[in-house]
């Protein structure tokens, strides 16, 4: 039995990973479970596309299938993105919060996700496309498992947003404040935390990281407007797997789920992968609400 | 001239079904606040039921159980309504938007089983030869038309009484308490979540009914029919007619229905071929604004007079 299944669990969950940190930020601070979050992949992706595509062509880096302009394309898509959720936020979803019905702006999300789905299907038309159509070769490593140079790259990439974003959440005085944020919005106002920088951080954070999963998706399989919808369902049970609020339970929960489905691929059939996430999704409720890393509602 | 009346007559039976649908919404969300984003999966289980249950046997699926129209209709409201009581046991306890996640999930999984569970329900290629009512005259366009509405119309009619007596019974005043004030119902006794269970349960039964009647009226279903497109339709109907009042969702129904078909039509005969992809997509769009923009400016919807729910 080849153990490849391991590795494309590894990529496919730490993309999934990187989409519950938004989810997960969003829901702790925001309070509602954002259904527009996989959209923000599927810009991001289109986003860098069109980067790529005003910077030009250039020859990629040795073994790699992109150069430099992906790269930087994906830093110029990532504000994008983050553009976009500020945008939302401003005219929908922030004017929804501040009336103090919850639901009403997970519904709006759900409206504004159609919405963004099918702007994309409108600009893009429904049919994939890709950041570059050459052929990787995959390199064996032992154990049956080949991996291209690209899923090396992408890897290294998400070991290095997710030890910047612990470390921010940690360490820096804004991370501090989010953490204060959402576990107790009340004291947190009281002692002058500026819930607007907050709440803006959420965004930018959630949307740039959501982008870069976006764009990861691109390379290695590839762009399509309904990308971030096949997607969703992964990302909020990795964050409720992870339990909500916590970063290193969302990226652990995107492992899990992404190792599951590899495994259901390799075992069951790869037509049943989509229903993975929803088991998961319904053991966790019924046994544990909370998740791995979470705390009891109060 | 009779042409005209035998569309009129299939237009107004599509818009009813999808009244219904947004019945077994307005009850789930407009009187209880239960927020359900997988409606499309609610009604193709009905759809499904009632196919399996009624259709004659075929060689390569499960069936030729060959059950009475009717009977089939029923089974499909029990067994979504069992669906949706469980989607709620495991949920409703828990924060409110676990409820709208869980459904999403269980649009995308009946979508799967749909798809792929082919001894089932025939994978993508569907389920035929479903019967229809009045059969007997389908070659005569109008008239069976015009019978199927009778029945579609006299089905909607039923539930619409029954949902407006039970809004009106103490079980709805608990519904609507609960929704208001959470602690002073639960105060008084009544337990929130077995309350919130029952409403889901009959509003997924109403939904799967639907689902049955459309089945049968079309005598065909295949997995394209219950996409993400169909729950952001019904929710649109009903934000439209405005939430917590049964005529608004069968009004806000027909008044969406009547824009989309008519805002087709026009994109078909407008756009050329090559762009009718995009301009439906465009349509999506315009829906999705709309909803909203209802959200912003007039979350009581246009036809509802009563007030948005918390």
């Amino acid at each position: 039995m080849s153990l490849q299944f391991l590795l494309d669990g590894l990529i496919a969950g730490s993309m999934i990973g990187l989409g519950a940190i938004g989810v997960t930020l969003t829901y702790s601070i925001l309070r509602f479970s954002n259904f527009a979050h996989g959209d923000f992949m599927a810009w991001g992706a289109y986003a860098a596309l069109a980067v790529v595509g005003a910077l030009g062509g250039s020859t990629p880096i040795a073994p790699l299938s992109f150069g430099w302009p992906l790269l930087a394309a994906m830093v110029v898509a990532m504000g994008l993105t983050a553009l976009l959720a500020l945008v939302l936020d401003a005219l929908l979803f922030g004017r929804l919060r501040a009336r103090g019905q919850s639901i009403i702006v997970v519904m709006a999300s759900f409206g504004a996700s159609m919405a963004l789905r099918s702007l994309l299907e409108f600009m893009f038309t429904s049919s994939p496309t890709y950041f570059s159509r050459a052929i990787q070769m995959a390199t064996p490593i032992g154990f049956g498992v080949r991996i291209t140079a690209d899923q090396v790259a992408l890897l290294i990439l998400t070991l290095a947003l997710v030890t910047g974003m612990h470390l921010f959440m940690q360490r820096s005085q804004r991370g501090r404040e989010m953490r204060a944020y959402s576990q107790n919005p009340a004291l947190a106002r009281v002692v002058g935390i500026d819930v607007a920088k907050v709440i803006r951080a959420t965004w930018i954070i959630g949307a740039a990281l959501a982008c870069a999963a976006g764009v990861m998706v691109g390379v290695l399989v590839q762009i399509r407007p309904l990308m971030g919808l096949d997607l969703l369902l992964p990302i909020f049970a990795a964050a409720i797997l992870g339990g909500i609020g916590s970063v290193p339970g969302a990226v652990l929960g995107g492992l899990i789920i992404g190792l599951s489905e590899a495994a259901a691929v390799q075992f069951v059939g790869a037509e049943w992968r989509a229903a993975v996430a929803f088991v998961i999704l319904m053991a966790v409720l019924l046994v544990r609400p909370m998740g791995l890393y979470g705390v009891a509602e109060r | 001239m009779i042409d005209l009346l035998g569309y009129g007559g299939f237009f107004l039976s599509t818009a009813l079904i999808f009244g219904l649908i947004a019945l077994g919404l307005n009850l789930q969300w407009g009187l209880t606040g239960l927020f359900n984003v997988g409606i499309a999966g609610f009604v193709a289980i009905g759809a499904y039921s009632s196919a399996i249950l009624t259709t004659p046997e075929t060689v390569d699926r499960v069936g030729g159980f060959g059950w009475p129209i009717v009977a089939g209709w029923l089974a499909a409201a029990a067994i979504t309504a069992t669906a949706a009581a469980f989607t709620g046991y495991a949920t409703l306890r828990l924060k409110s938007d676990y409820l709208a996640i869980t459904t999403f999930g269980v649009a995308v999984v009946v979508q799967l089983v749909a798809l792929n569970a082919q001894s089932l329900t025939g994978g993508p290629f569907g389920v035929a030869f479903i019967p229809r009512p009045f059969a007997s005259v389908q070659d005569q366009s109008v008239l069976f038309n015009l019978s199927n509405l009778g029945v579609i119309a006299a089905v909607t009619l039923a539930v619409y009484l029954a949902l407006e007596r039970l809004s009106r019974s103490p079980w709805g005043r608990v519904l609507r308490a609960l929704r208001e004030d959470e602690r002073a119902a639960i105060a008084l006794g009544k337990s929130a979540q077995s309350y919130r269970v029952q409403a889901f349960a009959v509003g997924g039964a109403v939904m799967g009914l639907a689902g049955a009647v459309q089945a049968h009226f079309i005598g065909f279903i295949a997995p394209d029919n219950y996409l993400p497109t169909l729950t952001f339709q019904v929710w649109a109907m009903l934000m439209v007619g405005g939430s917590g009042s049964n005529r608004g969702a069968l009004l806000g129904a027909i008044v969406v229905w009547a824009i989309w078909v008519g805002s087709g039509s026009v994109t078909a005969a407008l756009v050329p071929a090559d762009l009718q992809a995009r301009a439906a997509s465009l349509q999506i769009v315009a829906i999705g604004v709309m909803l909203c923009l209802i959200l912003l400016w007039r979350p009581q919807g246009f036809f509802g007079s009563g007030r948005s729910p918390k």
